[in-house]
């Protein structure tokens, strides 16, 4: 029997919340504490972010059915453009930011027409793009490391929101939040007939969010702010999780990866579709990009190696099943913060880089597992 | 006797809401083709099913007794090496593995662990001599026709020495001399004792070939006779007559402009242009009628539904006129904006997304109609609530999985999906397919409130009594072709039959 998508998310998310939590409760014990003092965890979630980013669009990607696996590439050469174009061209921050986003879609448009309307796999598509980007990276490049970028440019990977406006803003958001889920739960109350020992854990739930928010606000400013790059991921979050959950075209895409045949009976041009997403996927790596560049403060040969295993990790950590039509944005949040965590712990411990890896693939796997047996279960 | 091969008695298979055989007993002679016919849904596929082992011992009631032993296979796999073979329309052939490959499959002759591809390819030949087939044992098997594939299929289970050989429709996709190849290989078999079950709805053809023809009609065994004592009419009149239980709900139709008119439409199979699914096909639908295509499967129904939706884009030929004006339609959303739905046939496969939720399906035809890019929750809600309550859909609530819902309840999502997209013609194939009798009716009653309000209906059925019973015009299909047109109520289902089956 199919589990319902939202009870398989909602199983998924508590397992995955839980074990973040474990993850979190060992680290603060192995580190003796330093894992969860602001400092670290701002750079968690700095660390965290550009994987953050791109596995919104990964997200997308995989529900429709399909696969990216140019992401790495693609960042590291969108990051490297915009790092040329400041080091040998001058070209001011906006400038820059501009191009390379204009470039990022027209690679986009490249993919994705050639994965809808030639109709080469999606794999294969990508896996030509990950050589490639990397070839013309390298090209560009010289293979040399291209620096200093614009100071201003700097602010996108390295600053930080200012404190006080940070604080305002957070409480503006929560108090937002708490109103809409009133008003949400007002609405379901009056459809609901019995409500009465239910009423007490929505409510419960409905504060949870506003207080997570000024929480983390707290948090980080008792480092420095509100990491920039934090603010872009959460921006993206919230851009992708209102398209995947609210417009028709990422119902479109839940329903293309659920059953193809039955979208296209329904009226729904599969073609625009996947093209589009791919077209979004491109702009985020040059966000990416960008962040990265501005973090490293310059454009390097290898910057994005790999990165494209993470991304997927996070997303299928997070929900998402490579058969397509499951999974989302908050849960390929989800994933990418139970990584990031491992990664970000581990270092603390001194451990060697390997175990970052041979940890990550099991809980990949595990994660899986715990999917498919509450899958069989129902 | 040692004369029966094979023997099952009151062979009772039931499913969840549905008795699928009752009571069926059938007894064929060492040696002799048996034909067995019926309606769709009579129960033959299921009758095939447990004597091949697809439904294995202890999912149904009775007893078989093959070669006078009891016959209790766990699986496919035990029903073959009994030697009972089985060839269904569904081939199982691996289409990118040679002729001789396939053969052999599983029982490649070996030399140490390797396969022996000397001894594959002579043994191949020999095997297709015997059989009468001139076809090179290294070709791919994808690179044969399907005629040629069906024989491969056929010549899988001469050479595993199968005792019986079951043929589930096989000439449904072979052409005339195919057809007349494969019964001489059947002839052939019956001369070196080889006995044969033939199921197939061409009644000509089984009274060609049988001895025995064996009928079965809603789950039961109507008669088993020598086929040389059979003529058509009483075939026919075996395998349909029935009094009509089901009650239908008929409304007074009015028959206004017609709303879709096609001419000389022609969709072909594929781009080769060589073989027609649908053959110069001239058909006028109105407001407010409901208009029922009968026909055999495979006679080209479907496939004139899909190209009416945009399905079948570049093969098909022909002019369509929705309320007059000239359209063509190359994709379903283009159909869909001109107020042409279609309800398919395979509700699971091609007509909800199983994963999704109740109001998230309803809604999943109308999403640019009724909201254009971003959804309104509110909306949705309303709209399906409306749409559950009107058909009275069955569940726990509108963000139920569609995917718990009974069969009938899903048809009933597939209905309010396509009704929310406010068509002006509405074809419905196989509607109430798998659909309890209760939700049946409710249908009926439906499709009689949308004519009643100018919709146009196309019914697609199989179901004979249904047609009668509500549509007030009726055409019968044919190979493609339009055979024949009935006023609803005055026509008999032997009469529909018989124009589906006829080959003038």
């Amino acid at each position: 029997m199919v589990a319902s998508r939202s009870r398989r998310r909602d199983i998924r998310s508590y397992t995955m919340i839980l074990a973040l939590l474990v993850i979190w409760l060992v680290m603060f014990i192995l580190t003796k504490g330093t894992f969860v003092t602001p400092r670290n965890l701002s750079n968690l979630f700095v660390q965290m972010s550009i994987v953050g980013v791109l596995a919104t669009g990964m997200v997308l990607i995989i529900i429709s059915g399909n696969i990216d696996l140019s992401v790495g590439s693609l960042l590291g050469m969108l990051g490297g453009f915009a790092a040329i174009l400041q080091v040998a061209y001058h070209l001011d921050t906006v400038t820059t930011l501009l191009l390379t986003l204009l470039l990022g879609v027209v690679v986009g448009v490249i993919q994705g027409s050639i994965i809808s309307y030639l109709r080469v796999p999606a794999f294969i598509v990508t896996l030509g793009g990950l050589l490639a980007f990397r070839g013309v990276l390298l090209a560009v490049t010289n293979g040399r490391t291209i620096s200093p970028v614009n100071e201003s440019f700097r602010i996108i990977g390295q600053e930080y929101l200012p404190k006080m406006p940070g604080l305002i803003l957070a409480c503006a958001i929560a108090a937002l939040l708490l109103v809409l889920e009133l008003i949400r739960l007002q609405k379901n109350h009056r459809a609901d007939e019995s409500g009465n020992a239910r009423s007490i854990v929505p409510f419960g739930k409905a504060l949870l969010f506003p207080a997570v928010v000024i929480a983390f606000t707290l948090v980080m400013n008792n480092y420095k702010g509100v990491p920039i790059p934090v603010i872009i991921m959460l921006g993206t979050i919230a851009v992708f999780s209102f398209i995947a959950n609210r417009s028709v075209f990422g119902r479109s895409i839940y329903a293309i990866g659920g059953n193809k045949d039955a979208a296209v009976y329904s009226g729904i041009r599969v073609n625009p579709i996947i093209f589009g997403i791919f077209i979004l996927q491109g702009a985020l790596c040059a966000v990416g990009g960008a962040i990265l560049t501005a973090r490293l403060n310059a454009g390097t040969v290898s910057a994005g190696q790999n990165l494209e295993l993470d991304v997927i990790a996070a997303a299928v950590i997070g929900g998402a099943s490579l058969a397509g039509g499951v999974g989302t944005v908050p849960g390929a949040m989800l994933g990418a913060l139970v990584m990031a965590s491992l990664n970000n712990g581990l270092s603390i411990l001194d451990v060697e880089s390997f175990w970052q890896y041979i940890l990550k693939g099991i809980i990949l796997v595990a994660a899986v597992y715990i999917d498919v047996i509450n899958t069989d279960k129902k | 006797m040692e004369n029966i091969l094979l023997e099952a008695r009151n062979i009772t298979k039931r499913f969840p809401g549905v008795v699928a055989l009752s009571n069926v007993s059938l007894s064929v002679v060492r040696g002799e083709i048996h034909g067995l016919c019926g309606e769709n849904g009579a129960g033959k596929s299921t009758l095939i099913k447990i004597l091949s082992g697809i439904y294995p011992h202890g999912t149904y009631e009775g007893t078989i007794l093959f070669q006078g032993k009891e016959f209790a296979p766990a699986g496919v796999r035990d029903a073959e090496n009994l030697g009972i073979s089985t060839i269904f329309q569904e081939l199982t052939l691996f289409r990118k593995l040679t002729v001789a490959e396939n053969l052999f499959v599983g029982n490649w002759p070996q030399r140490n662990g390797v396969v022996d591809w000397k001894t594959l390819q002579t043994e191949t030949k020999k095997v297709l001599t015997e059989i009468g087939l001139d076809i090179d044992p290294r070709i791919r098997v994808e690179d044969l026709g399907i005629g040629h594939q069906q024989l491969i299929e056929i010549s899988k289970a001469i050479r595993k020495k199968s005792q019986l050989l079951i043929l589930d429709e096989p000439t449904s996709a072979l052409s005339e001399n195919e057809i007349e190849t494969l019964f001489a290989i059947l002839r052939q078999m019956k001369q070196r004792g080889v006995t044969c079950i033939y199921i197939s709805h061409k009644l000509e053809e089984i009274l060609r070939i049988s001895d025995t023809i064996t009928v079965l009609r809603d789950g039961q065994c109507i008669a088993t006779k020598n086929a040389s004592t059979l003529s058509h009419a009483e075939l026919i009149y075996m395998m349909v007559g029935r009094e009509l239980k089901d009650i239908f709900p008929r409304v007074k139709q009015t028959r206004e402009e017609p709303v879709l008119q096609i001419e000389n439409w022609t969709v072909f199979q594929n781009s080769t242009r060589l073989r027609k699914l649908v053959d110069n096909v001239r058909l006028a639908v109105h407001r407010g009628e409901i208009l029922g295509m009968a026909g055999l499967m495979g006679a080209g129904r479907t496939e004139l539904a899909e190209s009416l939706f945009g399905l079948h884009q570049g093969l098909c030929s022909g002019v369509m006129k929705v309320e007059g004006r000239l359209v063509s339609f190359r994709r379903p959303s283009e159909a869909i904006r001109e107020g042409l739905t279609y309800l398919p046939e395979d509700r699971k496969r091609h007509g909800l997304v199983l994963q999704m939720k109740v109001s998230e399906n309803i809604t999943l035809a109308s999403l640019k109609l009724i909201f254009r890019l971003l959804i309104n929750r509110k909306t949705e809600e309303d709209s399906a609530a409306r749409s559950i309550e009107r058909f009275r859909i069955k569940t726990p609530g509108q963000r139920t999985i569609v995917n718990n819902l009974s069969g009938g309840n899903q048809q009933k999502v597939v209905i309010g999906k396509w009704l929310l997209t406010k068509p002006k013609v509405l074809i419905l194939d196989e509607v109430t397919r798998g659909v309890d009798v209760g939700a049946k009716y409710e249908i009926y009653k439906i499709i009689n409130e949308l004519v009643q309000n100018g919709v146009a209906v196309v019914m697609i059925s199989s179901e004979l009594p249904e047609l009668i019973g509500i549509c007030n015009r009726i055409v019968v299909m044919h190979e493609g072709r339009l055979k024949g047109e009935f006023v609803g109520d005055q026509v008999s289902q032997e009469q529909i039959m018989a124009c589906a089956m006829s080959r003038d």
